[in-house]
């Protein structure tokens, strides 16, 4: 402890010896006036999900573009309201709220000030507001993709998903997924079983919140014990609940698989890298860079943005490490039903897909 | 142990000095002996300490000590919370940590960059929380103000029911559960039913309260007729309260026609409270029931024969059955009205600032309540000043980190070392060598005489 502290303290000494600035020197970097602002709902920015994605967007217009941003976090519900409103009298140009709870009270605060703009993520509108745009995503196309390849993969004829809390955002994953699997039966005439969700009665298996990753572990467990070996965690960083029981799995001599979602887990969730089979991508920071990026040329318009396969706003990660274990035939197909995907030849449809 | 104190070694070197008990566990001892009578009876749940804020022990209790002790002691308590708050907001500043690298060839500018970023944060917590100088205007320099008012609300009114329930011996854990089914109910009265101005916000009102006193008292009724620990009963009906909430919203009937997220339909407009000095504030006819319920609360337990038993009952059930009191009627009255005064919470959260229902009504102020009521003392009024200092946290902190950029957990890290100085004086006297015990040493008659009866045992 001693040591530690000793060590601490030289090290604390060793970076204090630098030399001082001289006085007068100013930061010469060319700075836009334009503000971005982001207000978070209670998950806050590092909330390995949507809250974070789209901050790190924001973050990244801020090195592109030069443009200054003002961030705050939501603690409670509470916080929406006063944090929407201190943002707007901050000055921001464009401010990016996120989720459906802050719906009212971005909708309150667009009508209040029809001057500032504002883009809300993972949330649309029935009747559009004039100065809010929304980010949206159709996720069920690429958790079709992914739904697909675990049918494929599978070793064991059965494969798993399970949510967080019971959203839209969440269920629309395991619907596409879900369909991926069926359709991977009627093409093949084959019968690999899906644990955790059933699409015709809206329901499955949930852990009830998007911390608790011991609870993920548990479900994951007992997907395995009924035979399941990829399964498919749609919670945030309850994934890693899921993970560590595929670890451990795996450490057992099982053959066993993950696929993650909102982010390419090989490079977000690397302590799993290597039971990552794939992700389903939904690219929130590019959106949120690209709005930023339109509204700051003068582009801004109310048109919700909708992440497609087409437009690469959802996406199936590349295979990594474990390449190898995808036949090339599968990867084919899954290029085939892409296209279809896109021309429209294949409809993946689910109660939660944005309504265009 | 009166053979380790023969009186022979009273000569001399006074020997007895190491094992005599200071002051500090002499209280103790007294402390412990209240609530358990002397030991006759299973020790309660809630500290006596935390039961009333008049002991039987005399002025001279260790509560005594701690509340009404000096100005000195507060002042010190405040101070150093502002000086470690402040170090730590220092800690995650960015120009502090640019001058840190340079601090031996210009420390000034390291302690400038220190002083700066503690003195910032600590005026946006006072903009955010009190005034606004920059404000448009007296009502918007004290909007402010009225954020602390309006945040401060939910947590008076849950702060009293957990209150109350500690003056009756009670652990009532259970406020945040009793806000979730009183917002349940009101929230359904206010966009289900189409009724008239008024009567449509009263039937909110009083089905709010129902719903609280409804989850507290079932409670109660538990704990009177089977014994069953209040603490755990209150902790999982806070569950059950949650996850029935998250299934209703999860139910045709408590979401939006045509939306599938789990979030009510807004309220309607006959149905939420007033505000008071117009929309763009959200300070809500709700603080004045906020306040109503504080001189209620006070009139009950200092004014009223019901009060007097609960009081009565928490300080030693044994006694209080002996003497006549209904025990049982006490405790499920008391876990009632403390649902009831939560629920006005739960009221002022879907009816006052809110509008809507979702799984995240009740925030954490049935938490927050409970630091709420021990920081007040259980005593109505010392809840109400302190559920006024907490909302001022809470809304001087958006500020506070929308000026400053320091990240929202620090902010509330630094607020929890405010509270936690502020509520333990006995630590801030240490810290500063003010305790007592070093002070003056201990009187001997006194103690040996505690000893001797073991009474520290």
């Amino acid at each position: 402890m001693a040591g530690v502290a000793t060590l601490g303290a030289s090290a604390l000494l060793l970076t204090a010896c630098g030399a001082a600035p001289e006085a007068g020197s100013t930061s010469t970097a060319e700075a836009s006036d334009y503000t971005g602002c982001i207000v978070s709902d209670s998950g806050g920015f590092d909330d390995q999900s949507f809250n974070q994605s789209s901050y790190e967007g924001l973050k990244k217009a801020e090195t592109d573009l030069g443009i200054k941003v003002n961030q705050v976090e939501s603690k409670t519900n509470n916080d929406f309201e006063p944090n929407l409103r201190a943002m707007v009298s901050a000055g921001c140009d464009l401010t990016v709220t996120v989720g459906f709870l802050l719906g009212d009270a971005t909708k309150a605060q667009a009508e209040a000030n029809p001057d500032s703009h504002f883009a809300i993520v993972d949330f649309g509108y029935e009747t559009p507001i004039a100065n809010v745009k929304p980010i949206i995503y159709d996720t069920a196309q690429a958790a079709f993709l992914a739904g697909y390849l675990a049918a494929g993969t599978t070793k064991t004829g059965t494969v798993a998903t399970f949510g967080g809390i019971k959203l839209p955002t969440v269920t629309i994953f395991m619907d596409g997924y879900a369909d991926g699997v069926k359709y991977y039966n009627e093409q093949k005439g084959k019968d690999v079983k899906l644990l955790g969700w059933n699409k015709e009665a809206q329901d499955g298996s949930f852990t009830g919140d998007f911390e608790k990753q011991d609870v993920g572990k548990q479900l994951t467990q007992n997907f395995l014990d009924q035979g399941a070996d990829i399964v498919m965690p749609v919670a945030g960083p309850v994934g890693k609940g899921a993970g560590s029981a595929l670890k451990e799995a795996k450490a057992a001599g099982k053959d066993v698989k993950l696929i993650w979602v909102d982010s390419d887990g090989y490079l977000t969730a690397p302590d799993y890298k290597d039971i990552m089979l794939s992700s389903v991508m939904k690219t929130m920071g590019d959106a949120v860079e690209a709005v930023v990026k339109d509204d700051k040329e003068g582009n801004f318009d109310n048109t919700p943005y909708v992440g497609t396969l087409e437009n690469d706003g959802v996406q199936l990660a590349p295979f990594h490490d474990l390449d190898s274990q995808v036949p090339a035939e599968l990867k084919s197909e899954l290029e085939q039903i892409k296209k279809d995907i896109i021309d429209g030849k294949l409809k993946v449809e689910s109660e939660a897909s944005p309504k265009a | 142990m009166s053979e380790k104190h023969p009186p022979k070694h009273a000569g001399g070197e006074p020997a007895g000095r190491a094992q005599e008990p200071t002051p500090a566990s002499e209280e103790t001892a007294a402390l412990v002996s209240v609530d358990t009578a002397g030991g006759a009876m299973e020790p309660s749940a809630v500290p006596a300490t935390a039961q009333s804020g008049q002991l039987p022990g005399g002025p001279d209790t260790l509560l005594r000590k701690i509340f009404t002790g000096s100005g000195m002691v507060s002042v010190l308590a405040v101070l150093l919370a502002l000086i470690i708050g402040g170090l730590l907001i220092a800690s995650t500043d960015r120009q502090v940590a640019t001058t840190a690298t340079y601090f031996f060839a210009r420390p000034t500018d390291f302690l400038a960059a220190v002083w700066n970023a503690a003195t910032r944060s600590y005026i946006a917590l006072f903009q955010g929380s009190v005034f606004n100088p920059r404000g448009n205007g007296v009502a918007a320099q004290f909007a402010p103000f009225m954020e602390t008012l309006t945040i401060a609300t939910p947590l008076i009114t849950a702060g009293l029911g957990v209150a109350l329930a500690f003056r009756a011996g009670l652990f009532n854990i259970g406020a945040q559960g009793q806000i979730i089914v009183a917002g349940i109910l009101a929230a359904w009265v206010g966009f289900a039913l189409d009724l008239p101005m008024g009567l449509h916000l009263l039937l909110v009102l009083v089905a709010g309260i129902i719903g609280g006193a409804f989850w507290g008292g079932l409670v109660g009724v538990l704990k009177a007729r089977t014994g069953a620990h209040e603490v755990i009963l209150t902790i999982m009906f806070n569950y059950i309260a949650l996850y029935f909430l998250r299934y209703l919203l999860n139910t045709p009937a408590f979401q939006r026609p045509g939306e599938s997220n789990p979030i009510s339909p807004i309220l309607d407009p006959t149905a939420v409270y007033p505000q008071i000095f117009g929309s763009q504030y959200r300070l809500h006819l709700g603080f004045l029931l906020a306040i109503a319920a504080t001189v209620l609360v006070w009139w009950l337990l200092n004014r009223s024969t019901v009060g007097f038993e609960f009081r009565a009952v928490g300080a030693n059930p044994k006694a209080a059955q002996t003497a006549g009191i209904n025990v049982s009627r006490s405790t499920i009255l008391v876990m009632a009205l403390a649902g009831g005064l939560a629920g006005m919470s739960g009221v002022a959260q879907v009816a006052g600032t809110e509008k809507v229902l979702t799984d995240g009504v009740a925030a954490t102020y049935g938490f927050d309540a409970i630091t709420v009521a021990l920081l007040g003392r259980s005593t109505p009024w010392g809840t109400f000043a302190a559920g006024l200092l907490f909302g001022a946290f809470r809304a001087g902190a958006v500020q506070m980190q929308i000026q400053t950029g320091t990240p929202i957990d620090i902010v509330l890290v630094v607020q929890s070392l405010i509270v936690l100085f502020i509520a333990a004086p006995p630590l801030v006297r240490a810290i500063f060598g003010l305790n007592p015990r070093r002070r003056k040493p201990a009187r001997p008659a006194k103690s040996r005489e505690a000893a001797t009866t073991g009474g520290a045992a």
